[in-house]
């Protein structure tokens, strides 16, 4: 009795699918007589025998998978008594002459291979050598030639009929032109530095996955290796939050510029808090409109700037700790005196923060004619240290520029930061009950920024709704 | 996708009806009992190929190359050489092995996983299997200009000539490999013969997809006659390998051989053709089987006849017999010779190392 387990039939597969069974029990079978069918990870193949005998018992039914190695089918090669289980070699000795290809000239007189008839006979096939039956060859046309002498092998590995399934038409891909085809060939010389928009960027793998692990996104770094390639120390560049070399411009940060990145640096030390105000600013314009007629203003710029500033000089008065700094040696609150109002201004060189000494004392008219020098003297860059030293408060315009608001940073040592945006003409709702209505106004944002470890939400918030008072009724300045 | 029957330009000596055929160049200068020979050949080797398969689906070997379809291309090329021809093989060569006279157990005993290297090289000028697709190439190339160096090539007596054969699939003509020994052998005039079995399928590539003109008309870039061959007919095969061969013996340089065939199997017993080839196609191709056509004609000249036909039947049963019962009883690999099949004299580092490793393998015996 011979036991067929599962064999591996492809590389390193570990299991298999009993897809048909070729032979039933009481089926007489030879070597290599196709026994199943299973289907693999890979493919379906079927599985030739490897003894000669009757099929005693199917041990595995169709359409289960088992494990390579699990017994499948017992065969009965009639040596051994039923039932007993067989612990010896596949094989027995079978003794033969070696044949091999060298002889070739004896075309009469073939060399067999016979078994040794002698003895070995004990178990397994070696007993049917030479009479291995074979099926009836096919009669086809007149000279009948079969594969010769292995039919049952060949039927079962030739291609007839598809081994397996087909899992999917193969469609046949049309031959290629059997004349040379010639493609224009690249030109010599250096290819085109610029990457062309679109095209996904140039970068080996490893430095793909340098930048995939470093989180940065390739399309963003612009290459410096040969035909604009990414290299390496480009993502590790960019991953450091520098720019690469190629294209950029490299700015000694010098002067005011320096000041400003540490000024605002400093600043980042200071918990703030930043409140928005939209207001109605026609009164303030009218009010412009007005003064620009007057002749103690005349020559001066007249400017939403100067209400603003004049506004928060008022409010200040009301609101106090918004005029403050803190003093770290003594941990105290400085509540200051006077009101040294500081411009941001932009100049060719840099933002600088001027500051008009004693603003709160001044009236309208001072205002002006200190806003105008100060703005002139900013523009020619001639601002003297002392015009940016000791600023208490600071209003920054960015309405020049058109935008409508902002959250400032403080100046470092003070308290607050106040942002005017532009005015623009804007419809706005007035009056109240049966009387409310659109009216096209002149709007404007302010917003103020503010020490929090000084100047509570309360405080700020006073403080802003008292300016957005003032500019949008000038009038009510007098209740201040 | 092969290319249409019609549009192959190749030589060929014996059609696919089993007729002689007239070719301008070549002619068949064996005798009809010579061709009986080549059949006994093909029919042998396709036995053994076959009953490796099937011990490869009983679990007996870990895989099989089978080379079903090629036997005329492997039986004719080698029949054409001759000591002190080199053969250098790729893979699935066993057809050229059974002619070199390598018994086909060594052949299983690689694909059973019990040795490396299983036949020394030197006695049949046979070289061992080569795995890596297209490097023997290089091999065959420097062995040829070693042959050069021996003198064995270009003397007056041409028996005293040798030349390297290297066989390769179409696939391999892909490799940077083979393209640049066709740049070595053409610039030092190497005797070696390219034989390519393009078997239509680099395992599931066409081969259309790979190269825009015939594999054969590749060799006139490199500046060496190429020349394509029916590689299913064992006599046209023989008689262009034959004429490659004297070509590169004489020291008129290498010839690239394309014989023109089908790997009706599979890539190897892990591969499923059906999943990348028609039914269609398959039996366009065996209807072309060069065993067939070689027994038509020889049965049609009377040079052979059944009983022939059965005598080489029960040599090929019985030969199938040996295997499937050397196959089981190849030895076991042994640790102990792993650090032999290198070097002549075993350098002392390994041998220290053969004596830890042994060492060590013993504290785990437990007997």
């Amino acid at each position: 009795m011979r036991e067929f387990k599962l064999p591996d039939p492809g590389e390193g597969l570990l299991e298999a699918e009993i897809v048909s069974w070729k032979v039933k029990v009481g089926d007489q079978v030879a070597v290599n007589d196709i026994l199943l069918e299973i289907e693999t990870a890979k493919s379906l193949v079927e599985l030739p025998s490897p003894f000669a005998g009757v099929v005693a018992e199917v041990l595995v039914a169709e359409g289960e998978t088992v494990e390579v190695g699990t017994p499948i089918i017992r065969i009965n090669d009639s040596v051994e008594i039923l039932g007993e289980t067989s612990e010896e070699p596949l094989v027995e000795h079978v003794g033969t002459t070696t044949v091999t290809g060298n002889v070739q000239d004896d075309l009469g007189e073939v060399p067999v291979a016979t078994p040794d008839a002698s003895g070995s006979m004990l178990v397994g096939y070696g007993a049917k050598a030479g009479s291995i039956s074979r099926r009836p060859r096919r009669a086809t046309g007149t000279v009948s030639v079969s594969g010769p002498a292995t039919d049952q092998v060949h039927e079962s590995y030739d291609t007839a009929t598809p081994v397996s399934r087909h899992t999917d038409d193969v469609t046949p891909s049309s031959p290629l032109s059997a004349s040379p085809s010639g493609e224009q060939l690249p030109q010599p010389g250096r290819p085109a530095r610029e990457v062309e928009s679109g095209r996904p960027p140039l970068a080996k793998p490893p430095v793909r996955r340098i930048a995939r692990d470093l989180g940065i996104d390739l399309t963003q770094v612009p290459g410096s290796g040969p035909g604009g390639t990414i290299t390496a120390e480009d993502v590790v560049t960019a991953a450091q939050g520098g720019r690469p070399s190629t294209g950029d411009r490299r700015v000694q940060l010098k002067g005011i510029r320096r000041e400003m990145f540490r000024a605002m640096t400093a600043s980042l030390n200071v918990p703030q808090a930043t409140a928005f105000s939209e207001v109605d600013v026609t009164g303030t314009m009218e009010l412009i409109e007005n003064l620009r007629g007057r002749r103690e203003f005349a020559g001066l710029r007249i400017s939403p700037l100067l209400v603003f500033a004049k506004a928060a000089c008022l409010a200040i008065a009301r609101n106090p700790e918004i005029n403050s700094s803190f003093d770290e040696a003594t941990e105290e609150m400085v509540l200051h005196g006077d009101v040294n109002l500081g411009i941001a201004a932009a100049t060719p060189r840099g933002l600088v923060v001027p500051n008009i000494k004693r603003a709160g004392r001044m009236n309208l008219l001072e205002l002006a004619q200190s806003l105008n020098e100060m703005v002139a003297v900013a523009k020619q860059g001639r601002v003297q240290p002392g015009d940016l030293a000791l600023g208490t408060f600071t209003i920054t315009n960015v309405g020049v520029f058109g935008v409508d608001g902002g959250t400032p940073i403080m100046n470092p040592g003070e308290a607050a930061i106040m942002c005017l945006g532009t005015v623009r003409r804007k419809p706005w709702v007035m009056g109240t009950g049966e009387d409310e209505r659109i009216e096209i106004r002149s709007v404007c944002t302010v917003s103020l920024t503010f020490d929090h470890r000084l100047v509570d939400g309360e405080m700020g918030s006073k403080f802003l709704a008292d300016v957005a008072t003032i500019m949008s009724d000038p009038g009510l300045s007098l209740l201040f | 996708m092969t290319e249409a029957a019609d549009s192959i330009d190749f030589v060929q000596l014996l059609d696919q009806a089993g007729r002689r055929v007239e070719h301008q160049d070549f002619a068949y200068a064996g005798t009809d009992a010579d061709i009986a020979a080549r059949l006994r050949d093909m029919i042998l080797a396709r036995r053994i190929d076959s009953e490796a398969t099937a011990l490869q689906r009983k679990g007996e070997l870990g895989l099989w190359p089978p080379m079903l379809g090629q036997e005329a291309a492997q039986i004719g090329s080698a029949r054409a050489s001759r000591m002190p021809d080199e053969l250098i093989p790729s893979y699935r060569e066993h057809g050229v092995a059974w002619c070199a006279g390598i018994d086909p157990i060594d052949l299983l005993s690689t694909f059973r996983g019990t040795s490396m290297a299983c036949w020394p090289s030197r006695p049949k000028n046979f070289h061992l299997y080569s795995f890596v697709i297209g490097s023997q190439t290089l091999h065959a190339v420097g062995m040829a200009m070693g042959m050069q160096r021996d003198g064995l090539v270009g003397n007056e007596d041409p028996d005293a000539n040798g030349a390297a054969v290297v066989y390769f699939g179409d696939g391999a003509t892909s490799q940077g490999d083979v393209n640049e020994a066709f740049i070595f052998a053409a610039s030092y005039a190497a005797p070696v013969v390219f034989f390519c079995q393009n078997n239509q399928y680099a395992i599931s590539e066409p081969i259309a997809l790979q190269s825009r003109i015939p594999l054969y008309r590749r060799a006139a870039g490199f500046g060496f006659p190429g020349v394509r061959v029916d590689g299913n007919d064992v006599l046209a095969v023989e008689a262009v390998t034959a004429w490659a061969l004297d070509h590169a013996r004489a020291g008129k340089g290498p010839v690239l051989v394309e014989a023109y065939t089908y790997r009706m199997g599979a890539h190897t017993t892990s591969d499923d053709p059906t999943k990348y080839r028609k039914a269609e196609e398959e039996a366009e191709w065996r209807a072309k089987d060069p065993i067939e056509r070689v027994t038509t004609y020889l049965l049609n000249a009377g040079a052979i006849d059944q009983a022939w036909l059965d005598r080489v039947a029960v040599e090929s049963e019985a030969l199938a017999e040996r295997l499937r019962a050397a196959c089981v009883e190849l030895p076991e690999p042994k640790l102990e010779d792993s650090w032999h099949q290198v070097y002549a004299n075993t350098p002392d580092l390994l041998e220290n190392q053969r004596t830890e490793y042994l060492a060590y393998q013993a504290a785990f015996e437990v007997n």
